[in-house]
């Protein structure tokens, strides 16, 4: 699925990825309460010419990095109008909303953006999930199966409208074809009958199986299906449109070893500025906390540009993880894509086409529709 | 009307409106060329956008669980799907500036902590303008689609309102003053909930969001009356109605320990406005027939009869067997549930004899008429006796197409209003708290902050 060109997404929450930015960066860590913050790093990755954006979150505070944080899909909706070509993926964990909630909220993002959603599946356990949600949340290889049951539902909410259901048929007095759509009947796996209404006294540990009936309340959206996108090995192949891969410092352009899905390189990115060498940079901020994530690309933009170009073929895309999003940002969109679409590196996405269109991936098939793919 | 203007207990009060966006139900009429898409996101700009330039207070997305059935089919007469609330009015947020943005939000299939927490985000990034209108479902039927299923008695919907409402409230005020902040969990327990969480949003420009509330039986007018910031009522036509169940509301209110202006009456209404009076009149005919269609009329009738009456002739007579069911379903969301069947076919078909109508005229006949029909100038002066009299505090407007429902109403309605003083000439203020004339929440009120531990009430 690599082309010649890569795709360029930024991650955009907060002040930074790197644990510590908001200590870095008050200003933004304080911009980011409310909508000031989101919208000037969506246009300034709209503008730089990225594919997409994701928006981290998480329900509860994570162990370090700052308290505050607005919901995710919520702050994707609040720039849809704002933006023309971005894909806009916030972050959802699946073992936290409501599968049916996800599905509508996701398929209300693809309508508000006219086709540019997608989605990008948390994964890990959530710390307090359980006391906050008042039921148990799966961890571990619960997490795993219950992450892919909730994919499963949600696509077949997205599919329980056909796209041609509403038909407005004034000689009979229809607005739908009620034939046209479906109820998804699902249940998930999990031990024991349906938790139902006893969720809340099921014990840790016991993963419930779940049902939902459909169909959805929101009809079909014009991506058919919001773009998932979800970290190598934690769901099953082909669950995801799109795979994260982490970023290797010692083999950085060696191709992932995914099947079935465009590959997307998980790449941190603490550069160069006049004030600061990279590594000095990247220093500092592991001295005020330490970051999980591994230090990724640390270097000028020169380097970032001729990294970039060697994963042209290798991988589908890049996902750009500013360690502070106001230092690393800018220097991204001014000094390194410019440079990347000089020599057609990189795509640039036109106005009003969808994200699936910019990705180059196909509009899903109705899983309900008897004749297939609607389109 | 004019005589009694000059004893109107609020001489000064003010209209206030709202847009309720979009009813599944038949008031809304898809079948006219000038009716839009009822999802495209185009749409929900204009009316939004429209009612801001006519400073409405507030913008009000409906919201249901389970898709409407008839006789155990999907209902498939009326408008159905409808975009995410809250996702949809964040993207609405960014394209208004001042204009309320209030979402349906069930408490039943919903969890507190995530909930309280979609709203503080609206709230924020919307600088003070998301309210919530509470809505609460107990039945099994919408519960399917949810981990929970039916999981609450009919007997405790209320109860977990106010449980839900409360972690909320207590998600709201303890959330962190800045991102150096790290506050402390919240926790509310009661029956039907045991949440523990420690909020991530900011404190909102408005405190808190604003609550709205529609249940009219008498454990909702009480919740409403503890809980609510506005009621989003059934009784915006008739004045005498609408003064008793006001003068019900403030009693409720007061014995609430609040006082009785404390929640704002806003019914929701339908309007027909013409240039002349002969023309409103025709206009509401047209309408209602739009409304009803002989589909329509049978499905209605069906609803009451429980059974599928769609093979009836419409303009033919009414069925002459009795209903088949007691008490009418939960399944279409019909003002008329839980009302005894029997009792409506019989008035129904007195009626129908009495004044010689067929089906189709007689559903048209006896569908609820909520709202205003006449000329920009006599709407007007009808709303401000609703209002100086105390029955409302202005109403939300169910458009009947839209997006140019709100054109007539913001065009020549608000001017009329506005050289009577009864409406504002523009916003005051920048939250929709302040657009009502909202005090602080309740649970603000005192001088103190709020304990991070409460035990639901």
């Amino acid at each position: 699925m690599p082309t010649d060109q890569l795709h360029v997404g930024i991650e955009v929450d907060g002040a930074g990825a790197h644990p510590a930015a908001w200590r870095i960066d008050p200003d933004a860590a304080r911009d980011a309460l409310g909508g000031a913050g989101i919208r000037r790093a969506v246009a300034a990755a709209e503008n730089g010419g990225a594919t997409f954006v994701t928006i981290d979150d998480s329900l509860t505070p994570p162990a370090t990095g700052p308290a505050t944080r607005l919901d995710a899909v919520v702050r994707a909706a609040f720039v849809a109008p704002t933006t023309s070509r971005l894909g806009l993926v916030p972050l959802v964990h699946p073992a936290t909303v409501e599968p049916f909630h996800l599905a509508s909220q996701l398929g209300g993002l693809d309508h508000a953006t006219a086709g540019r959603a997608g989605w990008l599946v948390g994964a890990g356990p959530v710390p307090g999930a359980r006391r906050a949600l008042d039921r148990p949340v799966a961890e571990g290889a619960d997490l795993l199966a219950e992450t892919a049951d909730v994919i499963e539902v949600v696509r077949a909410l997205w599919d329980s409208w056909e796209d041609d259901a509403v038909i407005r048929d004034t000689a009979t007095g229809r607005y739908i074809d009620r034939d046209r759509l479906h109820a998804v009947d699902f249940v998930s796996g999990g031990t024991g009958a349906t938790a139902g209404p006893a969720l809340r006294t099921v014990p840790d540990g016991v993963r419930a199986p779940f049902s939902v009936k459909g169909p959805s309340i929101v009809p079909r959206s014009p991506q058919g299906h919001a773009v998932v996108f979800a970290r190598e090995g934690t769901v099953p192949a082909g669950a995801a449109d799109v795979v994260l891969v982490g970023f290797n410092a010692d083999r950085p352009t060696a191709a992932p070893d995914v099947t079935g899905a465009a590959t997307v390189l998980d790449l941190p990115v603490t550069l160069d500025t006049p004030a600061a060498t990279a590594a000095q940079r990247r220093a500092d901020l592991d001295g005020l906390a330490s970051d999980g994530a591994g230090a990724g690309f640390v270097g000028s933009a020169g380097d970032l540009v001729e990294l970039l170009r060697g994963l042209r073929g290798v991988v589908t895309g890049v996902r750009i993880l500013p360690s502070v999003l106001w230092t690393d940002l800018p220097i991204v969109v001014r000094d390194v894509l410019p440079a990347l679409r000089v020599d057609r590196a990189v795509p640039i996405p036109r106005p009003g086409a969808t994200l699936r269109d910019t990705l180059g991936l196909g509009r899903p098939a109705n899983l309900f529709a008897a004749s297939g793919s609607t389109r | 009307m004019t005589d009694r203007q000059y004893d109107f207990p609020r001489p000064d009060a003010q209209v206030h409106f709202g847009v309720f966006f979009q009813g599944v139900n038949h008031h809304t009429i898809w079948s006219d060329p000038a009716s839009g898409s009822q999802l495209d996101f185009e749409t929900f700009r204009q009316v939004i956008q429209t009612a801001e330039r006519g400073l409405f207070d507030a913008f009000f997305l409906g919201e249901g669980l389970r898709l409407r059935e008839s006789h155990g089919r999907i209902h498939d007469l009326d408008v159905v799907g409808r975009p995410d609330a809250i996702t949809q009015l964040a993207a609405l947020a960014a394209v208004t500036s001042r204009i309320g943005l209030v979402a349906t939000q069930n408490v039943t299939y919903n969890d507190p902590a995530d909930l309280a927490r979609r709203l503080a985000s609206l709230d924020a990034l919307s600088g003070g303008r998301a309210a919530w209108n509470i809505v609460t479902t107990d039945n099994a039927w919408t519960g399917a689609n949810f981990r929970r299923g039916g999981w609450l008695d009919h007997e405790q919907r209320y109860e977990r309102a106010a449980e839900f409402v409360q972690t909320a409230q207590a998600v709201w005020d303890g959330g962190p003053q800045g991102p150096a902040d790290r506050p402390e969990a919240v926790r509310v327990s009661g029956s039907t909930l045991d949440v523990s969480v420690v909020p991530t949003t900011p404190r909102s420009p408005q405190q808190h969001p604003v609550l709205f509330q529609a249940g009219d039986s008498p454990a909702g007018r009480d919740f409403a009356a503890r809980y609510a910031e506005v009621i989003f009522s059934a009784h915006g036509s008739d004045l005498d109605d609408a003064l008793a169940f006001a003068q019900d509301i403030r009693t409720r209110t007061i014995a609430a320990g609040r006082p009785a202006d404390d929640l704002k009456i806003l019914p929701g209404t339908g309007f027909v406005i013409g240039d002349t009076p002969k023309e409103a009149e025709e206009k509401a005919r047209w309408v209602k027939e739009q409304q009803v269609t002989p589909a329509t009329a049978l499905s209605l009738l069906g609803q009451v009869w429980g059974e599928d009456l769609s093979t009836y002739d419409p303009d033919g007579p009414l069925p002459a067997h009795d209903p088949v069911i007691d008490t009418i379903g939960e399944t279409r969301g019909s003002p008329r549930r839980r009302q005894a069947a029997g009792d409506i076919a019989r008035q129904w078909r007195a009626r129908a004899e009495a004044e010689h109508l067929s089906i189709r005229q007689l559903v048209i006949a006896e569908d609820r008429s909520r709202g205003f029909v006449g000329t920009p100038a006599a709407v007007a002066e009808r709303l401000i006796e609703f209002v100086r009299s105390g029955a409302t505090d202005g109403c939300n407007i169910s458009p009947w197409i839209v997006p140019s429902g709100l054109d007539d109403i913001v065009d020549k309605v608000v001017p009329e209003l506005q050289s009577r003083g009864a409406y504002r000439t523009e916003y005051t203020g920048t939250t929709l708290r302040e657009h009502l004339g909202l005090r602080p929440p309740v649970t603000r009120r005192d001088a103190g902050e709020p304990a991070a531990a409460v035990v639901a009430r």
